[in-house]
């Protein structure tokens, strides 16, 4: 039975077992002699739970182990010589043998003995059923794949009996518990509580998940290259591998001049982006009519809203041709793509990052405060400067930090905007690259997945990560904790 | 005293202290208006900014969705299409329909049938998309063949850009993309109304194509929806129990601690990070296909996920406690009042913030060139396990393009994009406006 149909004859079991369930409670009391605990559904869904939870968690188990053992029994049937071959020829291998299982199954008996005696040739037997196999299987790799297809059967049937037969078991035990004094409500709610304490597990996984997965991609990286050649090295040159020719280490791998560009970048970025933001922050909140306010902040907040790639694109066809014509205007020399046209882009996205946080922080410096200043006979841009602002510089200062993390994981501004040549250039009208940049440009296109010219990628994503986090929980750190001092 | 014993001349010359505070206040008002000044400076950049942006998308864009077509009576020529006379499909699918349209092209323009040159110049005007058309037309009326039959006709991206008139006259013949002669024709064929701007159905309804005039964004959308789809499916009611979780049932000890920095955090990290993931777990370990609007799917999920959290959390945070004590109070369990009250009460908060989340989700693009959805897919996908690309990542691709028609497509597919989100953020005010409840 195929996996769809098993699952969805469990399901229809176990939705079988809510109406019998159900059924049954309401029967248990109709001599009236006693009262139910829990109310019918919750007998039902207790019935359900037991058919479906058990069955389903070994169909998922079984599915999951199932491949592992098939492919060690047919690792295990090859040839000796065969499985001394190199690991790249390996996976070959067995990718042939998978090939070769899954055309076995569209052809006759005879075929497969013509085949196997080597009367017929496979690849255009194979061909003519819609399959296609790069080259033309050994005779071991028939009988592997045989194998393989036997024991898929086998494995097949056994897990539809045992999971139908789990599936029945639990319906029968579920219906056996349900009587009157049975606390059904109980036990379900608990599992469901289980279930909803899982979900927020997720969080935790997806953290677990994206530092491992870099975690052991980079250090297989680092097993190429060296640390130091990789956090110290001032030459970016990867060196394009092609697929197939394994090892190919002659690359530079330099992080500093990738690390340069993303912090010249997010400098510049945060230069337009922290006075307009926080100028305008202090505008809304300070001296802006309530209808001005209303209205004027979620336009500017549309600014985050519009999804980068919009801005690259504008950046890209508009405004770098533009600064470069001005360039050229008044005899500068600045290419279109530049350190000054991804980050001035850059800032005027970060604005709202920066404005709605320092609004909601400037806000919560009591009245109080100011109240105090205007009575000594400051005037409203006094008290700010003096008053107001000393007392929400933490949160602001948060409020930049988070906009700083933004932009140095920002990547579709700088992938059209910043260039991909990695300079360690002061000069702001000169294109630099940057860490996200790089992300992109070594792991889209046909590289071979174990060269280094792609697991750096993973290298420059821990680094990205590691930089963005600690930077992220210092801000929220700060502006937490500003937030709760006025509290 | 000292202040009576001040020599009367002095305080003639030093100016008295209202003089000094008088000056001080034209200063400072002078400071005051300045600094609110920098503030209306600012709004304004950014408002002007906005204002830049749309305008510039607009203007370049909204051409796209006009195209140039050809109006071609073409004659379905029996002895061209199907020699045999059998309408055997095979026959039918490989004939050669280009003669036809050229043949149909030279009638229209009143041009010499014989003259090789002026046929040259006008084939050069259709699309290579003619011949598909009238393919596509003979397939689906077999019956029609040896009549002659009126259709529009795509003409080529050169052609549209001299019917937009955004195509410079100016540049020498030699180093231009047509010639003359074509433009001659262009131009004849424009003032006779055989070729027109016909608003621009292909820019929704084809695939990838390297001809800018047949490029759209069919697969794209398709693809977004089937992420959208799974975004839906996965991140909304995963993340809507682990809001109920950790705002109903979790008390606060080190590990709700650490789902909380992590969720915080993970709605702060780089969307490129989220693609690695994909790629490193999704692809590389599951074995999922790449491409696949599914893994691009399951990658937003998870990026979606802190942004539903972190509004479910503060919609339940809004239900008051005495609706909640209000229904353990008649006997429910703290599950049921969950369930049947504080949900239903949360729900058009959750639905607001989802929506916010789910859009943008659908704007992004870093994650989703890492798990290889920079794909030239032409076929439509049937399943979310099929290549297929995504809006963004299909500006992306178009923006990328060194053919000079994509930059219309691109502002045109960034419009539609921009609108798609514009729609779903006023649905979530107006959901949010129309169902708000204060407390």
């Amino acid at each position: 039975m195929p996996n769809g149909l098993l699952i969805l004859c469990i399901a229809l079991l176990g939705v079988l077992g809510w109406f019998a369930g159900s059924a049954r409670a309401n029967r248990s009391i109709r001599d009236k002699k006693a009262q139910l605990h829990s109310r019918p559904p919750y007998h039902g869904a207790s019935v359900l739970l037991w058919t479906m939870l058990p069955s389903l968690a070994l169909v998922l188990a079984w599915l999951v182990i199932e491949p592992i053992v098939i492919n060690r029994a047919v690792y295990n049937s090859l040839p000796e010589p065969v499985r001394a071959e190199s690991p790249a020829v390996r996976t070959l291998t067995m990718g042939t043998i998978e090939a070769v299982g899954r055309g076995l199954r569209s052809l006759t008996p005879a075929e497969i003995a013509d085949a196997r005696a080597g009367k017929a040739d496979m690849v255009q037997l194979l061909q003519g059923k819609g399959i296609a196999i790069a080259a033309a299987p050994r005779p071991f790799m028939i009988n592997a794949a045989l194998l393989q297809n036997a024991m898929a059967d086998t494995s097949r049937l056994l897990l539809t009996a045992t999971g139908l037969g789990l599936a029945a078991l639990g319906f029968m035990f579920g219906l056996a518990r349900v009587t009157p004094k049975r606390r059904a409500r109980n036990g379900v709610e608990r599992v469901m509580l289980i279930g909803l304490g899982a979900a927020s597990m997720v969080a935790i996984l997806t953290t677990a998940g994206i530092v491992l997965s870099m975690l052991f991609e980079s250090l297989h990286f680092f097993g190429h290259v060296a640390p130091q050649d990789f956090f110290f090295g001032t030459v970016w040159d990867p060196r394009f591998s092609a697929a197939g020719k394994a090892g190919g280490a002659e690359g530079q791998f330099g992080l500093l001049p990738l690390l340069w560009g993303t912090g010249y970048i997010s400098i510049v970025a945060l230069s337009v982006a922290v006075p307009v933001g926080l100028f305008s922050a202090i505008f809304m909140s300070e001296y802006a009519s309530k209808t001005v306010r209303t209205v004027v902040k979620p336009l500017l907040e549309i600014l985050a809203g519009i999804p980068t790639i919009v801005y690259g694109f504008f950046a890209l066809v508009t405004f770098g041709p533009f600064i470069r014509d001005l360039g050229a205007s008044v005899g500068l020399g600045i290419s279109a793509t530049s350190v000054l046209t991804a980050g001035f882009i850059m800032g005027v996205m970060l604005i709202p990052f920066v404005s709605s946080l320092s609004d909601d922080i400037i806000n919560a410096v009591p009245q109080s405060l100011r109240d105090g200043s205007y009575g000594l006979g400051a005037t409203k841009s006094e008290t700010i400067k003096r008053v107001v602002l000393p007392a929400a510089l933490p949160g602001i200062v948060g409020a930049i930090l988070l906009a700083a993390s933004r932009a140095i994981g920002e990547t579709m501004i700088v992938v059209l905007a910043a260039g991909i040549a990695a300079n360690l250039t002061l000069n702001p009208f000169e294109p630099v690259t940057t860490i996200t940049v790089k992300i992109v440009s070594q792991l889209t296109g046909d590289l071979e997945f174990n060269s280094p010219q792609t697991l750096v990628a993973f290298a420059l994503g821990l680094t990205l990560f590691v930089v963005t986090l600690a930077l992220n929980i210092y801000a929220l750190y700060i502006v937490r904790k500003y937030r709760e001092q006025y509290e | 005293m000292a202040v009576t014993a001040l020599p009367a001349p002095a305080s003639r010359v030093k100016p008295s202290s209202t003089e000094i505070v008088k000056s001080g206040i034209r200063r400072r008002y002078a400071a005051e208006r300045r600094f609110r000044l920098y503030g209306i400076l600012a709004v304004a950049f950014g408002l002007t900014f906005l204002v830049i942006l749309f305008t510039n998308i607009i203007a370049r864009g909204y051409t796209s969705f006009l195209q140039s077509s050809f109006r071609l009576e073409v004659y379905l020529d029996p002895a061209v299409i199907d020699p045999s006379g059998a309408r055997e499909e095979n026959a039918l699918l490989m004939a050669d329909y280009n003669a036809l349209a050229a043949e149909a092209l030279m009638k229209a323009l009143k041009l010499d049938p014989k003259s090789r040159a002026d046929e040259r110049a006008a084939t050069g005007l259709l699309s290579q998309n003619a011949d598909t058309a009238i393919r596509n037309y003979v397939l689906k009326n077999p019956g029609e063949i040896g009549k002659t039959v009126g259709m529009w006709v795509l003409a080529t991206a050169n052609a549209d850009s001299v019917m937009k008139d955004v195509f410079d006259r100016t540049v020498p013949e030699a180093r231009r993309k047509l010639s003359d002669r074509q433009l001659a024709l262009i131009d004849r064929a424009s003032a006779e109304g055989i070729l027109k701007l016909r608003f621009n159905t292909g820019l929704f309804t084809y695939g990838a194509s390297s001809q800018p005039e047949t490029a759209g964004v069919g697969v794209a959308l398709v693809g977004s929806f089937f992420m959208m789809m799974t975004v839906l499916l996965l991140a909304v009611p995963l993340g809507v129990m682990a809001a109920v979780y950790l705002e109903e049932f979790a008390s606060r000890n080190r590990l709700t601690d650490l789902i909380e920095v992590n969720i915080n955090n993970l709605a702060a990290v780089p969307s490129i990070v989220f693609g690695i993931l994909g790629l490193a777990i999704f692809i590389n370990l599951f074995g999922l296909p790449r491409s696949a609007s599914l893994v691009g799917g399951l990658v937003l999920a998870l990026m979606t996920l802190p942004t539903v959290i972190i509004a479910t959390r503060a919609a339940i945070g809004a239900v008051p406690p005495s609706i909640r004590e209000a229904a353990l109070g008649v006997g429910a369990s703290k599950m049921q009042a969950v369930t049947h009250h504080v949900l239903p009460l949360a729900f058009p908060g959750i639905l607001t913030g989802t929506i916010i989340g789910v859009a943008k989700a659908l704007g992004e693009t870093a994650p989703l060139l890492m798990i290889g959805m920079v794909a030239f897919v032409v076929e439509f996908p049937k399943t979310p396990l099929e290549p297929a690309t995504a809006l963004p990542v299909q500006i992306y691709m178009w923006a990328t393009a060194a053919e000079r028609g994509f930059v219309e497509r691109t502002s045109g597919a960034t419009i539609i994009l921009l609108v798609f989100l514009a729609v779903m953020n006023l649905i979530a005010v107006i959901l949010r406006r129309r169902f708000e409840r204060r407390w």
